[in-house]
């Protein structure tokens, strides 16, 4: 009988036998277990009467039974177990070979997964964070008085501590490093769907001009695709995912299939009737937010203005709730979560076999093996895999002969300014909430060859009756002295019921607005791996090398000039931006900072100058693909999420493709 | 799944009941007033990975303030917002209990607030020969009053004048995301909402006007779908 068990959980076929005969229930009765053998499974820290709801999953590490009445059954941890009899650390093969192993579960990869399984192929997706579902999981609707710190930031959460992202900018354990003259910000989610928990929503196309940079400025590189390689797939996903918007007709902000927008909300009006008579556009904003219901899984948006929180309807666009749960369903995949992905695994003949990951939970190492191979990571964490994934047959890293993975890193720039309207001070209250993001937005509207920065930008807006947070009103000493208050003068600071008065007074007067522009791809900015540290894992970690040139600073002068005109022309009072200038580069902030990297494994046709054919296939290693922000040339004065969407479909779809005529 | 199912799967996902039940009623309705929001019966039950509950746990169990402090704290806190016509003061919305714990989380706070309030009771032990909440109320005031007007403090207040900045500031972040403030500042969202543009009175306040274009190709609600 204990040879049988002890068969059972060393070899790992009998491990799937085990499952499959027994299902989620008893593995063994108790009552006939050894005291020995109880023991292990006490060592492996499981309570043996506890009731915890059966879990399994296909690759397993555990099962847990549930408790019936009169049978008692127990829990065994089967790795936990084998680390206890054979005594240590050791890699662990899964058994199943799978059509795809992906790495990474944000845009990208969702993506992938989602069109690998529908067609039919067998996925397994690593996702270096845990499991995250909007509709259990997002803070949507609680109240500022529910968080201790009243929704105040926190290097868990630094947008908030209600926002719909783990971690950010640092990550217990996991270290990066800098050579560069500027400090280079790196954003890492770690959770299912990755930042597409949180961001935006803006979901604005690339336009023709910005696949083809070089050839109208010099300057960068070409796509190698057009704007009409990539139209179909911008059709399909506005119809699968939903955005809003309207057709314009603007030749670099190409229509698209849009749901109706909401109407501008009181400080967006202003807004427009002030940019519009300087010369500036306002449109309709373009977010992946559902106006109108588009399917059964999804619900319509219910105008709380918390996107960033993450949807419990899936109203809004999240990887989690619109690709890999509905991919799920499927049957195809398997998710393995808390799995931070080590290197990829190649042949001798230098073909990608695989990935090998260490899973959080156990803290043991693992290999999973595939036909193909997808990094979607992200633009840096793909890099730092190839990179990493080093073999006699690649010592410069897996598909770098071109020596330029890493290299190309760029980011969108911003610079921003704020400040009151007093006309709008006092004003009547109502549900002032909207959708989660602006309702409007400004496309760049100039021509840059009357300019002296070569790229354009977009402007994004804010203001309105937010939210009261940590940090309301903050600093109010350096209102409440300016400005007449109910026709009274009153003196700066204070206390007591006119105080009150005071928070009253202003509340819901703040404007805001940020330029998102495009930054010059350049070799010399890059992240390579870092020859001496490692994180907790025992990855080595990205070292970042970035600067921004004269080109980024003065597109950051214009962005603050036109804000600035903006602001007067709607009759408000600057309050914050408004000091930046040479000795700041503007109020430019730091590369990364945006969060929309992008470059570091680019396409082209020259396999000596790109990683990356047209298709985000590697160039020396025809089973390896790349489908986050690495492949990107350029970024365009948009963002990058939708196309990061386009292109991976287009890539799954050309994966399935390949693997049908069996050239992969 | 139409407007009433998504909405009642918020129900599910644990948000607060009595907004959703009423938000059911509200789908169809063009009401923008909100219904009564209860709080979760424990509180900071709210999703948060075991990193941050293990952090919360750690930083809750900590003692900073005294006694003392916290009695100063207190008096100082309901000086800054007191109980008006509009609404309850600082203590009934429990700032003192936030500022105890945010100085905590926030450990940056704790020297100028700690630091403050020892200046503060220096400087009425020296003139009234008391700390600050043992003096009387009109000597309370008249300390203040040394430090809460930026720009006509002496410039030996100055510090003063820096740790009744802080404490304004942090009494009004407690009190304005409690729910005895939420209400007073008025602010009216938290709550699923059928966003129909801004109100007819407001745009004939401030002459605006929605463009025919906008009128046609925006979301609209007049009309029952």
């Amino acid at each position: 009988m204990w040879q049988k068990l002890i068969y059972y959980l060393t070899n790992p076929s009998g491990t799937d036998y085990l499952l499959k005969k027994h299902g989620e229930k008893t593995a063994i009765r108790a009552g006939s277990l050894s005291s020995k053998w109880q023991g292990y499974a006490e060592t492996a820290g499981y309570n043996m009467s506890s009731m915890p709801v059966a879990y399994a999953h296909s690759s397993v590490k555990k099962i847990f039974c549930r408790q019936a009445f009169k049978s008692f059954k127990f829990i065994v941890s089967i790795t936990q177990t084998i680390r206890v009899f054979m005594g240590g650390l050791q890699i662990k093969k899964q058994s199943r070979k799978y059509d795809a192993v992906i790495v990474g579960s944000g845009a990208g990869g969702g993506m992938a997964t989602y069109v690998l399984a529908n067609a039919g192929l067998k996925v397994c997706l690593l996702e270096a964070g845990p499991m995250f579902d909007p509709k259990t999981d997002s803070c949507q609707l609680r109240n500022p008085w529910e968080s201790p710190r009243r929704g105040a930031s926190t290097k868990y959460r630094p947008f908030g501590d209600f926002d719909g992202c783990y971690w950010g900018w640092e990550i217990d354990g996991e270290p990066y490093t800098q050579s560069g003259e500027q400090k280079w910000e790196w954003w890492r989610a770690r959770m299912l769907g990755g930042r597409t928990n949180h961001w935006g929503r803006i979901s604005l196309r690339f336009g023709p001009k910005d696949f083809k940079r070089k050839s109208i400025d010099g300057l960068g590189e070409d796509w190698p695709i057009g704007y009409e390689d990539i139209k179909p797939y911008y059709d399909k996903i506005d119809r699968l995912l939903g955005v809003f918007g309207t057709n314009e007709g603007l030749d670099n902000d190409p229509d698209g299939i849009f749901l109706p927008p909401p109407k501008p909300r009181l400080h967006e009006l202003f807004i427009k009737k002030a940019a519009t008579s300087i010369g500036v556009p306002v449109i309709p904003s373009r977010l992946s937010i559902l106006t109108k219901q588009i399917n059964n899984e999804r619900g319509q948006c219910f105008y709380c203005a918390q996107c960033g929180r993450s949807c419990k309807v899936y109203g809004d666009f999240s990887s989690s709730s619109c690709l890999v749960i509905p991919a799920l369903k499927t049957g195809n995949v398997d998710l393995i979560t808390n799995a931070m992905a080590r290197e990829v695994l190649t042949n001798k003949e230098g073909l990608a076999t695989g990935v090998s990951y260490v899973s959080k939970n156990d803290m043991q190492e693992y290999q999973v093996e595939g036909r193909t191979v997808i990094l979607a990571a992200s633009a840096c964490e793909s890099a730092r895999l190839l990179l990493n994934s080093k073999s006699q047959r690649y010592p410069n890293g897996l598909a770098n002969s071109s020596n330029v993975v890493g290299k190309y890193l760029h980011d969108s720039t911003g610079a921003d300014m704020g400040g009151i309207i007093p006309e709008l001070f006092d004003r009547k209250r109502y549900n002032e909430d909207g959708v989660g993001g602006m309702h409007v937005y400004s496309p760049w509207w100039l021509d840059n060859k009357k300019l002296d920065f070569p790229r354009g930008y977009h402007i994004e807006y804010g203001g309105g009756f937010g939210m009261p947070l940590y940090g309301f009103n903050w600093g109010i000493e350096n209102l409440n002295g300016t400005y007449k208050i109910k026709g009274k003068q009153k003196e700066a600071g204070g206390y007591g019921t006119s105080l009150k008065e005071d928070y009253r007074y202003f509340f819901g007067s703040h404007v805001g607005m940020a330029g998102r522009g495009e930054a010059i791809a350049r070799e010399d900015n890059y992240c390579e791996i870092d020859p001496s540290v490692v994180d907790k894992y025992g990855i080595p970690v990205l070292r970042f090398h970035t600067k921004y040139s004269d080109y980024e600073i003065k597109q950051a002068k214009h962005m603050k000039e036109t804000f600035s005109e903006i602001l007067h022309a709607m009759g408000a009072v600057i309050t914050w931006g408004g000091d930046d200038g040479p000795h700041n580069n503007y109020g430019l902030h730091n590369p990364g900072n945006i969060i929309h990297e992008a470059g570091t494994v680019r396409m082209g046709n020259d396999p000596k100058r790109s990683p990356l054919n047209k298709w985000s296939q590697a160039h020396d290693c025809k089973n390896l693909f790349c489908v986050d922000g690495g492949p990107f040339v350029s970024q365009a004065d948009k963002n990058i999420t939708w196309t990061i969407l386009a292109l991976s479909m287009r890539t799954s779809e050309y994966i399935v493709d390949e693997m049908k005529k069996q050239s992969i | 799944m139409d407007r009433r199912k998504s909405i009642k799967t918020l129900l599910v996902g644990g948000a607060s009941a009595g907004v959703l039940v009423e938000a059911c009623k509200l789908a169809d309705k063009k009401t923008n007033a909100p219904e009564e929001q209860h709080v979760a019966a424990s509180p900071y039950d709210y999703n948060r990975m075991q990193e941050e509950a293990d952090e919360y746990k750690r930083v809750s169990a900590e003692k900073f303030f005294t006694p003392d402090e916290m009695a100063t704290i207190s008096i100082l806190a309901d000086i800054i917002i007191p109980r008006d016509d509009v609404s309850g003061s600082a203590t009934d919305a429990k700032v003192p209990d936030f500022i105890e714990f945010i100085v905590k989380d926030m450990p940056e706070h704790q020297t100028p607030m700690r630091g403050g309030l020892r200046w503060l009771d220096i400087h009425c032990l020296t003139r009234y020969e008391k700390p600050f909440k043992d003096c009387s109320h009109e000597q309370q005031m008249e300390m203040v009053d040394e430090i809460a007007w930026p720009k006509k403090a002496k410039p030996e207040m100055m510090q003063g004048v820096a740790f009744f900045n802080l404490m304004r500031n942090l009494t009004a972040t407690g009190f304005y995301t409690s729910e005895i403030g939420v209400k007073d500042v008025g602010y009216m969202g938290n709550t699923p909402n059928q966003w129909n543009g801004v109100p007819a009175d407001v745009l004939k306040q401030y002459n605006l006007s929605y463009s025919e274009k906008e009128l046609k190709e925006c979301v609209s609600f007049d009309v029952k779908s």
